[in-house]
């Protein structure tokens, strides 16, 4: 019940933001130089289309009014058409959300299964040879450009050893697979390194916390006073900073997808920043914006699971 | 168990590996530095000289760094290169960094108004990704190089008000301070010299892995062509440039690239070191 109350408060509380989300993807149509309908047309639009859609969006109307309209709009998921492609703009990013989703959930699960074992050994082994090799390779691979990365891993694997595709995302469940593995590797890279730093300090601090040294004195084997009293206590802030690469990888996706080129909605807000398809920015926009709420959302859930102590207050 | 595991107070790296790597990161940094002052000493030919005869030619004494589709000489770009890429790095944290602080000072200091206000500030730019802020203020603002810096710096100031604030709300109830307070001292002297000194460190150790972050997204900007436009030598524009060619001339986009990585290696060094520094010396 507790839980319940927990969750209902929280997403009461994701209304005010949510709301500044659409005045500020709203406004920013109004921010681009020129006439709103004039750039959600294109330069080829006739005259008449200009003045319908302006008449549509309200523009000769108060902005208040105009936000209203764009409000409606994004409720009835009513987001325009894109210039490019020709079709209702929603379809378009529902048709390319699902690689971007498991792109990123990939590279988050990826990200885990290697920086967990390895900053909790490095945290472990303080100071001797598998802590110092783990501190120096975390500390070159949040150096390199992710760009980069993606190229050279897309040479070695794609190129020269031609055992991966050098990009796009096929047409059978392993063909997906197998352009997922690139990405995902090249996404998770940096993530991973960020997560070991994280979780070895945490480990090196909370290893010296008196409730250890008491677990131990109780007499509680050595593999529960781990598993219980350091790793859970060290997951805490770890689980935050997860969330929050998770956050910043979906917005990664952009250059990912685009070195890859993996239709999702990354490329995509590529392809409608060249082609100026601002309808579609616009919605890509939010759609990011809306995915980070729901990380966010579930991570403080997370967060309450493992920490009992965490209230809503 | 380990006999110091009740000293918390120790320092994470043995002083000379601190040193050590505090010294290697300097060094980087320095030479960075002195190739970006002065380009025309170590660049072997004009960044920008098209020669038809010498194009795509693989990494030689003549060329150590190759050619690329038009035949310039890919070390010379990348020595020109430094300039912008460093620029944006340094100046793209450096206003953050200050304006950032001052309002997590203030914001922490005296709450109210401005608290809240800074704080849903912080959510909403919290709920979009990193890279999507940039590239919609790119959007907005339209290409090139003064536009980079405004968007890193209308991104970037927050992560330091946000580490300032969290920090001074801490400090804000600590001895010397409501002593200060007691001792009828203005709020500007302590908030400035009472308050300031004990919450930068912090914020400068970000900083310096901020410098590789802000490299970083400003390169990205010019890979994806939203931001610096060829033929520039900005070391992610040379690698987009090179992208095409990446299976016949790989060394396009494989020596930017790297430079671009020991350059952050060097920051994040240094950055370390200092935060080992402020860490024993603080205490």
């Amino acid at each position: 019940m507790n839980q319940l109350n927990y969750i209902f408060k929280r997403l009461l509380q994701m209304i005010p933001v949510l709301f500044l989300v659409t005045v500020l993807t709203f406004l920013m149509l109004r921010l681009i130089p020129g006439d709103p309908a004039r750039l959600l047309l294109g330069d080829k639009a006739q005259e008449v289309a200009i003045e319908a859609l302006r008449e549509k969006m309200g523009l000769n109307e108060p902005l208040i009014t105009q936000y209203w309209i764009y409000l409606k709009g994004l409720l009835l998921l009513d987001l325009g058409t894109s210039l490019k492609y020709q079709m209702p703009v929603s379809e378009l990013i529902l048709q390319r959300l699902p690689i971007t989703v498991i792109l990123t959930l990939a590279s988050t699960a990826l990200a885990c299964l290697f920086s967990f074992p390895i900053g909790y050994m490095a945290g472990r082994y303080k100071d001797r040879l598998p802590d110092q090799i783990v501190r120096t390779v975390a500390l070159i691979s949040i150096a390199m450009p992710t760009f980069w990365v993606a190229l050279l891993l897309m040479l070695l694997f794609g190129v020269v050893l031609g055992l991966l595709p050098v990009g796009g995302w096929g047409m059978t469940f392993g063909e997906h697979v197998k352009s997922l593995l690139l990405p995902a590797f090249t996404q998770s890279l940096m993530t991973s390194a960020l997560v070991i730093r994280n979780l070895r300090n945490s480990v090196v601090d909370i290893s010296r916390m008196d409730y250890v040294d008491f677990a131990r004195s109780k007499g509680i084997t050595e593999g529960h006073v781990k598993r219980r009293h350091v790793l859970r206590n060290a997951m805490i802030p770890t689980v935050t900073l997860v969330a929050m690469r998770m956050a910043h990888m979906l917005g990664g996706s952009v250059i990912i997808e685009t070195v890859f080129s993996l239709p999702g909605i990354g490329r995509l807000m590529i392809e409608a920043i060249n082609g100026r398809d601002y309808s579609v920015i616009q919605s890509l926009v939010f759609v990011f914006a809306a995915m980070v709420l729901v990380v966010n959302l579930l991570t403080d859930l997370l967060y309450s699971f493992l920490d009992p102590r965490v209230t809503f207050d | 168990m380990k006999k110091t595991s009740n000293h918390p107070q120790k320092r994470r790296l043995p002083l000379w590996m601190t040193r050590v790597t505090f010294v290697a990161g300097g060094l980087i940094v320095l030479l960075m530095i002195i190739v970006s002052l002065f380009p025309a000493v170590f660049a072997p030919y004009d960044p920008l000289e098209v020669a038809p005869a010498a194009r795509f030619i693989a990494p030689c004494v003549e060329h150590p760094f190759g050619t690329d589709f038009y035949g310039r000489d890919i070390l010379s770009r990348v020595v020109y290169g430094a300039r912008i890429d460093l620029l944006i790095g340094v100046l793209g944290t450096a206003i953050p960094l200050v304006v950032g602080s001052i309002l997590g000072l203030l914001a922490g200091y005296y709450g109210g108004l401005l608290d809240s206000l800074l704080m849903r500030v912080n959510d909403v730019m919290m709920a979009f990704p990193f890279t999507i802020l940039v590239i919609i203020i790119m959007t907005i603002l339209g290409q090139g190089m003064q536009n980079i810096f405004i968007a890193l710096w209308l991104v970037g100031w927050m992560s330091y008000a946000r580490l300032v604030r969290s920090e001074v709300l801490v400090m804000k109830n600590a001895e010397f301070v409501q002593s200060a307070v007691v001792a009828g001292f203005t709020n500007a002297r302590i908030l400035f010299r009472h308050v300031l000194p004990n919450v930068i460190s912090s914020a400068v150790v970000f900083a310096a892995s901020d410098i590789v972050m802000c490299m970083i997204t400003g390169a990205s900007m010019s890979f994806l062509g939203l931001g610096i436009q060829p033929p520039s030598p900005e070391w992610g524009a040379i690698l987009n440039e090179g992208r095409g060619y990446i299976s016949t001339a790989w060394w396009i986009t494989f020596f930017p690239g790297l430079t671009m990585a020991l350059t952050g290696v060097g920051f994040s060094l240094l950055g370390d070191g200092l935060s080992d520094f402020l860490r024993t010396k603080g205490r």
